[in-house]
């Protein structure tokens, strides 16, 4: 079925990464360190593991991500 | 904390090194603990920033909320960055320096700028809690085979859901992961946190994905 990338991104919608991740507090409490790192190019499996993943399984906080990494490294703030 | 069973097979970290403040974020903590005039001029430039944040944030995501005015719209930017400066003055002494100071008071407003958006977005819808469509996993597939595989997982994914999960369980992977509610919106009207429902969402998914076990293994 792996002509279906639909299917599976639903599936993984419904089921989550399924691999160890951190939950929302933690996510929003990390959440600055993980873009700073991020955009200064450091290791950011190593350095906050779990991150990644609960950003796959968590839309909304994913969504705050995309924001602050757009604000912070889009010249926006200041 | 509500994330301790998410986070409970993580491998163990260090805890955050505390490194030293760069000069900009070490003023900001000094003005802002200042007294007087000097703490007044601190809290005023910081709702500047966390306005400009919010406004961003607004922005960023007008294109969807296409029924709200532009004076609408400021004023929750405006709510967004008077609730981050609360938020952000209340806990000034969570701040270890892990980033630069405004990067850490960004996203207080960003966040509230986003929730505000996703529940006025939502305001005046009812919340589907039961299943609202199967399209995705029900369309056809290239082979026989393969429509086969995709009806024998749509039926496993629909017992799963069905015996697998407690009510509440099921209702939240549902509306979340199933319906698209954001989990903001299910948050307000259930009377609950975006990280307790995540918790519950976690230990769904982990369910679901145990009772479907070798068919997963087909799609991934």
């Amino acid at each position: 079925m792996n002509e279906r990338p639909e299917l599976k991104q639903a599936l993984g919608r419904l089921l989550g990464p399924g691999v160890p991740e951190i939950g929302c507090e933690e996510c929003f409490d990390k959440l600055n360190q993980y873009v700073e790192l991020e955009l200064a190019g450091g290791d950011t499996d190593r350095g906050l593991p779990g991150f990644k993943a609960h950003l796959d399984g968590c839309p909304a906080c994913r969504e705050d991500y995309e924001s602050l990494r757009a604000f912070v490294g889009g010249g926006q703030a200041l | 904390m509500a994330t301790a069973t998410v986070a409970a097979a993580m491998p163990e970290v260090p805890a955050v090194r505390s490194r030293p403040l760069d000069t900009e974020s070490r003023e900001w903590l000094a003005s802002l603990r200042s007294r007087g005039a000097e703490q007044a001029a601190a809290i005023e430039r910081l709702h500047d920033l966390l306005l400009r944040a919010a406004r961003f944030e607004v922005a960023r995501r007008r294109p969807g909320l296409p029924h709200l005015r532009g004076n609408e719209l400021d004023d929750i930017a405006q709510e967004a960055a008077d609730d981050a400066l609360m938020s952000v003055l209340g806990r000034l002494d969570d701040f270890r320096g892990a980033s630069r100071f405004t990067t850490w008071v960004y996203k207080f407003a960003l966040y509230e700028a986003a929730v505000k958006l996703r529940r006025r977005a939502w305001q005046g819808r009812e919340v589907p809690l039961e299943p609202e469509s199967w399209g995705i996993f029900a369309s056809s597939s290239a082979t026989p085979e393969a429509e086969a595989q995709q009806g024998e997982l749509l039926r496993a994914v629909k017992e799963g859901i069905a015996e697998a999960l407690t009510p509440r369980q099921r209702e939240v992977l549902v509306a979340l992961a199933l319906n698209g509610v954001p989990i903001d919106v299910l948050a307000e009207r259930m009377g609950s946190t975006r990280g307790a429902l995540y918790k519950t969402l976690h230990d769904a998914r982990a369910k679901l994905r145990a009772r479907l076990g070798d068919l997963l293994e087909v799609i991934e």
